[in-house]
């Protein structure tokens, strides 16, 4: 069994890698070989210069023979205007018949790199998105404290700041795609994750100046918004990497992601990573709110529910080719997708071709790091024949992520259900179509 | 001088007491200094509504009678919820479904699913009605909750509902959650002729 993980910074082109050289089937191999032997006679006979029968010329493009938009005064740059079908989505699987508590997902097929940019991180709210000004915003740390503190915003970035890259992840994600193909693309399917560099300070730097009782062991964090959204968290966690965090990618908060502060923790379902933080309060026990009983737990087959599943486990999904793309010819491609885990880093991701009979152990693109998405890639060479793509990931922990078949034995998976870290599979037609399966 | 080589020395500290490297290349330690201000309990009385709802801990003041909430849900909640709490216009049915979570079609509801009672007014007081929420007075809050406890058949229709009274409310799923016991699939990283 392959267990070693390859990493590396950057894609190369010429000459080949030796490890991607290697996964070349045979046939393609001696293919390449012959045409780059060709090139290399004709160049010789050309003077140098490899040649193609002509065609036609290129056309100058207008922008090359006019000027630009000029440089604005004041102005946020927009993503171009070619680009608008990256955009965030609401579920196209259910409709709320409100959008207040609801939720839009991120376009992973459109990701480049590992960071979500800010304008199309997931969007999960209880009651919108409030404009909260930060200059009257204000954090109060209590409960079983040796003095309650309150905080301005200016208060908090007075401290030295830190930054973070993780990923964020919904535990409803993929809730409807248990036994049926409820979505069609990979944003429908998986788009309630997103990942990136979050700034603020570690909770444990406030909680210290508070003074934390010893009897203190579960720590509440509470929203500012509408829904005034509260979640018990341990202690154990809150010390150990939580923060809370003013910052994302390079800017402030966006509104719809916390703005001017949210909790973050790290590689948790993301609900507890209250947004619009305004209250932390410390007890010896937790709360058990509506959103850590009658929502966010997951049944299990005896009728009881398990509560407070807080890790979002071990998880991967194919994001190129993924639902709705097609293959314009059969050929040699790049396999790409994502992995994470909140248990720790991605130490291996493995494809399929043939619907999880067979796996080969895909390349994972520096940098690997814990708690944050991780790039894979996989050099296929696709024949025309129908195939049936997944992707398996395992983290340092040494768990292997799970087919649906394996979590169905200890979990009740009808209706909409948390949790869903199973494996993706996408099916490819012989016409190149791809679409989402159940295998 | 003396106070790069202080800096360097907290530094060096705080990555050796790190698990994961890269997060501790970039992590400062706790200054000396902190910039909160002491705040009186008292004047955080406003933001203060958590219960702690296993044992009602938190309750405040005052009571509500089953008549009086239908006659604030029916003003108040029925636009959304509709009539009864049986499902309106935008939310599903708040009534029921106790019994279901052993059939396929599991029914959630604040009767089937809260383990307990206080959690209706934690809820209700924090959020609803949704559109002016954190309006209702605490003894709208305790009448709603002996409302739809009574239209899910678990207190009577005579019933008073204030901070005594509303954590006694036995709910049958009082015991229906277990902990945490992930990692629960044990799946195998097989290679070739795998199903």
């Amino acid at each position: 069994m392959a267990t070693d993980t390859r990493t590396r910074s950057a894609p190369k082109r010429t000459p080949l890698p030796k490890e991607e050289d290697a996964r070349l089937e045979s046939e393609d191999r001696r293919a390449f070989l012959r045409k780059s032997a060709a090139m290399a006679g004709g160049a010789l006979a050309a003077g140098g210069v490899a040649s193609a029968s002509r065609a036609a010329p290129l056309p100058i493009a207008p922008a090359t023979q006019e000027m630009g938009r000029p440089i604005e005064q004041w102005a946020y740059g927009s993503p171009s205007k070619f680009e608008k079908h990256v955009a965030r989505r609401r579920t196209d699987v259910l409709t709320n018949r409100q959008n207040w508590s609801d939720w839009s997902m991120s376009p992973l097929q459109h990701q480049q790199g590992i960071v979500t940019p800010n304008g199309v991180i997931f969007e999960r709210h209880h009651a919108g998105t409030p404009d909260i000004d930060p200059a009257t915003h204000r954090l109060v740390v209590h409960g079983m404290v040796r003095q309650p503190l309150e905080f301005t915003m200016s208060d908090l970035m007075r401290y030295p700041s830190v930054s973070r890259f993780y990923f964020l992840e919904c535990s409803g994600n993929g809730l409807t795609n248990w036994v049926k193909t409820s979505s069609q693309t990979v944003q429908q399917s998986h788009g309630l994750l997103s990942a990136g560099q979050w700034t603020g300070i570690p909770v444990s730097w406030l909680l210290e100046e508070a003074g934390v009782q010893s009897a203190g062991t579960w720590v509440l964090f509470e929203g500012a918004d509408g829904s005034a959204h509260t979640r018990s968290v341990p202690m154990k966690k809150v010390l150990d990497d939580c923060l809370i965090v003013y910052g994302a990618n390079g800017e402030m908060l966006r509104p719809e992601n916390g703005y001017p502060l949210r909790a973050f923790v790290p590689g948790w379902e993301g609900n507890v990573s209250v947004k619009w933080l305004r209250r932390i309060k410390v007890s010896d026990q937790p709360w058990h709110f509506r959103s850590e009983t009658a929502r966010y737990t997951d049944p299990l087959p005896d009728g009881r529910w398990r509560q407070f599943s807080f890790e979002m486990e071990c998880k991967s999904v194919i994001t190129r080719p993924s639902g709705e793309m097609k293959i314009d010819r059969p050929g040699p491609l790049e396999i790409i997708g994502f992995a994470w885990s909140g248990n720790g880093r991605i130490t291996a991701v493995d494809v399929s071709v043939d619907g999880g009979r067979n796996w080969q152990q895909a390349e994972l693109e520096a940098p690997v790091l814990d708690k944050m998405l991780t790039r894979f890639r996989y050099r296929w060479n696709w024949n025309g024949s129908p195939a049936v793509l997944q992707s398996r990931a395992v983290d340092s922990t040494g768990y292997v992520q799970p087919t649906v078949a394996d979590l169905q034995k200890t979990r009740f998976t009808t209706g909409f259900i948390q949790h869903h870290n199973g494996i993706q599979s996408w099916s490819i037609s012989p016409a190149g179509e791809v679409k989402y399966a159940l295998v | 001088m003396r106070s790069y080589s202080t800096l360097l020395g907290v530094a060096a500290l705080a990555v050796a007491g790190c698990t994961s490297m890269e997060h501790a290349a970039t992590a400062p330690a706790k200054p000396a200094v902190g910039y909160g201000k002491a705040i009186n309990e008292a004047d955080i009385a406003p933001w203060n509504i958590d219960i702690r709802t296993s044992d009602g801990r938190g309750l405040p003041p005052g009571s509500g009678n089953v008549a009086q909430g239908k006659a604030i849900y029916e003003a108040k909640c029925v636009a959304c919820h509709g009539a009864d709490a049986k499902g309106g216009s935008v939310y599903g049915t708040m009534v029921g479904g106790i019994g279901s979570f052993k059939t396929n079609t599991r029914v959630l509801t604040p009767g089937s699913m809260y383990p307990y009672a206080p959690i209706l007014f934690d809820y209700i007081r924090r959020t609803m009605p949704m559109d002016r929420p954190q309006s209702l007075t605490a003894n709208e809050v305790y009448a709603l909750s002996a409302y739809l406890l009574n239209l899910n058949g678990l207190v009577p229709a005579n019933a008073v509902m204030d901070a005594t009274t509303l954590p006694k409310v036995q709910m049958p799923n009082r015991d229906g959650f277990v902990r945490d016991d992930r990692p629960d699939a044990k799946a195998a990283r097989c290679m070739t002729n795998c199903n």
